[in-house]
């Protein structure tokens, strides 16, 4: 069984994050983080592997410094990285990530490619279904527990209304949600070892992403402004003295929600 | 300018918040569209017209039975293809945002998701976006036709006009991969208790009550202002309450009046489900907590002594 995990890195979220006014971007010049979500998928694949045998490969779009979030996938134990990197990416939307990435993806032709929930730079939840559709695979999301059995997977999906069990002939496409699991942190050996684990990084030539399809070029979306967020109105914020259910029923009252 | 609306339908009922979307694209004008794919959802499509649908295009057959999102790409290139949509909006959902990002892949089509408001301005389609934690506010656009775009949920309010739809069959040619997955089993709670998406209140809870047991500090409250018990994912994971509780990514999206979370740390899969509510209270004994950046009222506190001693005050000034 070969599994392949989409990770993100992005801005630290306990640092200030900022969209560059001079590119409209997002600016990634700070300290970068492995998407939290991402890990879930990560741990997931590593369990699937112990259960089934097999090889993890951990695969990202994203600046040269992207390597680091990927070393710390290999230090949980993921076996090997592969990292696109491409100055002629930057400022990539779903249209053109997608496709880069669904060209990396049949490059590593995985069992299984597993999905984080959400990444938090950009809050988005829709990658997987993208990238499905181009490599025409099955697809199953939002995925809150996951089986294989033989060349099938079946997944948990959680949805408004409750839970949905859907099966998926392999190969096919995964999202997890981070309810599946708790991740393992990286062990000191895990560390150490992870630095000598194949870590490859490709252009987007070396995929054969054509240089139309990426960037801004191959996006079809466009930032038009920034502007800052209307004001929330006067925030409130006390420490429990004995007395904050009174003030807060005052405050209530003044706005007439009692 | 002609815009397509996507119709979720649950239970044979259109959602409310998609509902909310096609108000909004009518009121941008042009010519405006719905479209409801399924099983025996004529009278579900049908229904969209005293919400001001004057035309739904239809996709009914076994095959879309199961509220998967692939076999619905295909269906919507098909309408896409017969109705010559510039605009293709839906409401957000688990399924309308797998449906969204497949579509854009499919005719690569731009994709702007989490947009609170769309406008037109010099004939473009311009949407709003608040981004990094609603830190910046982002005018979004487009370079492609169509347009596809998932409103945030709760960004609209459904307007009811009365009135009728003319209803469109659309035959689709389903890709092989589009029907690979398949559901085997379905476990949709029924709500008992007063429906959260109705409430005028909502008293939620989290983690930070501590056990199952907890929670009967969210429903003395709750039962104090009259209003309904919701409940965070992580709490519902851990059985402490039922699924049909659940508000956020995974769960129902509430625009109550009133929203008080106790104990809840307020991460984004959270947030999205609560963050269109009137006023957000918090009590929450981590002053950290990322709820408080975006509640109108924050307690720093013990909810166990809080809440409460709130609910006793509460019934004291409505006996």
């Amino acid at each position: 069984m070969k599994i392949a995990v989409c990770v993100k890195q992005v801005p630290d979220t306990t640092s200030v994050r900022r969209l560059d006014p001079a590119t409209n971007r997002l600016d990634r010049s700070g300290e970068g983080a492995i998407n939290a979500t991402d890990i879930n998928a990560v741990e997931e694949a590593l369990r699937i592997k112990e259960a089934h045998g097999g090889e993890v490969v951990v695969v990202s779009l994203g600046p040269a410094k992207a390597l680091d979030s990927l070393r710390k996938a290999l230090a949980m134990g993921a076996d090997r990285a592969l990292l696109v990197s491409d100055e002629a990416a930057a400022g990539s939307d779903l249209v053109a990530t997608s496709y880069a990435l669904a060209k990396a993806l049949e490059r590593e032709n995985a069992d299984l490619v597993l999905f984080g929930q959400q990444s938090s730079d950009s809050d988005g939840a829709v990658l997987w279904s993208a990238v499905a559709d181009r490599l025409r695979r099955p697809l199953v999301s939002q995925v809150a527990d996951l089986g294989i059995d033989g060349a099938t997977v079946t997944g948990k999906r959680q949805t408004e209304f409750g839970y949905d069990v859907i099966t998926a002939p392999l190969p096919a496409i995964v999202a997890v949600s981070d309810a599946i699991n708790e991740p393992r942190y990286p062990s000191l050996k895990g560390i150490m070892g992870a630095k000598s684990k194949p870590a490859e990084t490709l252009s987007l030539a070396d995929i054969g992403v054509e240089p139309e399809r990426a960037g801004t070029r191959g996006s079809r979306t466009t930032v038009l402004a920034l502007a800052p967020p209307p004001p929330k109105g006067d925030q409130v914020k006390i420490e429990d003295d004995g007395s904050a259910a009174e003030q807060l029923v005052d405050w209530l009252v003044g706005r007439k929600l009692l | 300018m002609s815009t397509l609306v996507f119709l979720e339908h649950h239970g044979g009922v259109i959602q409310k918040g998609a509902l909310g979307v096609l108000a909004r694209a009518l009121a941008l004008g042009g010519d405006v569209a719905g479209v409801v794919v399924g099983h025996g959802v004529a009278d579900a499509a049908a229904s969209a017209g005293a919400f001001g649908a004057t035309t739904v295009y239809v996709v009914d057959d076994p095959a879309f039975e199961a509220p998967l999102p692939q076999p619905r790409v295909d269906a919507l290139e098909a309408v896409v293809a017969a109705s010559g949509a510039e605009n293709i909006l839906f409401a957000s959902s688990v399924l309308s945002a797998d449906i969204a990002a497949g579509l854009s892949a499919r005719l690569d089509a731009g994709l702007n998701w989490d947009v609170t408001d769309v406008r037109i301005e010099g004939g473009q389609l311009i949407g709003k976006r608040p981004a990094l934690g609603d830190t910046v506010l982002v005018d979004v656009g487009w370079t492609s036709t169509p347009r596809i775009a998932l409103v945030r949920s709760g960004a609209f309010e459904p307007v009811e006009t009365g009135g009728s739809a003319t209803l469109h069959d659309v035959a689709v040619t389903l890709q092989d991969f589009s029907t690979a997955a398949q559901i085997v089993e379905q476990a949709h709670e029924q709500a008992s208790g007063p429906s959260i998406e109705d409430a005028d209140v909502i008293v939620a809870g989290g983690r930070g009550l501590g056990t199952a047991d907890g929670f009967r500090l969210a429903e003395e409250l709750a039962a104090a202002l009259g209003g309904a018990v919701a409940a965070t994912r992580a709490v519902v994971d851990a059985g402490w309450y039922p699924y049909a509780t659940q508000v956020g990514q995974t769960g129902k999206s509430v625009s109550p009046k009133l929203y008080i979370a106790l104990g809840i740390s307020g991460a984004i899969q959270h947030k999205v489900g609560m963050q269109n509510s009137g006023v957000i209270v918090a009590i929450n004994k981590d002053p950290n907590a990322p709820i408080f950046d975006f509640a109108d009222f924050g307690v720093v506190g013990d909810l166990n002594q809080v809440a409460p001693k709130l609910a006793e005050l509460v019934r004291a000034r409505t006996a």
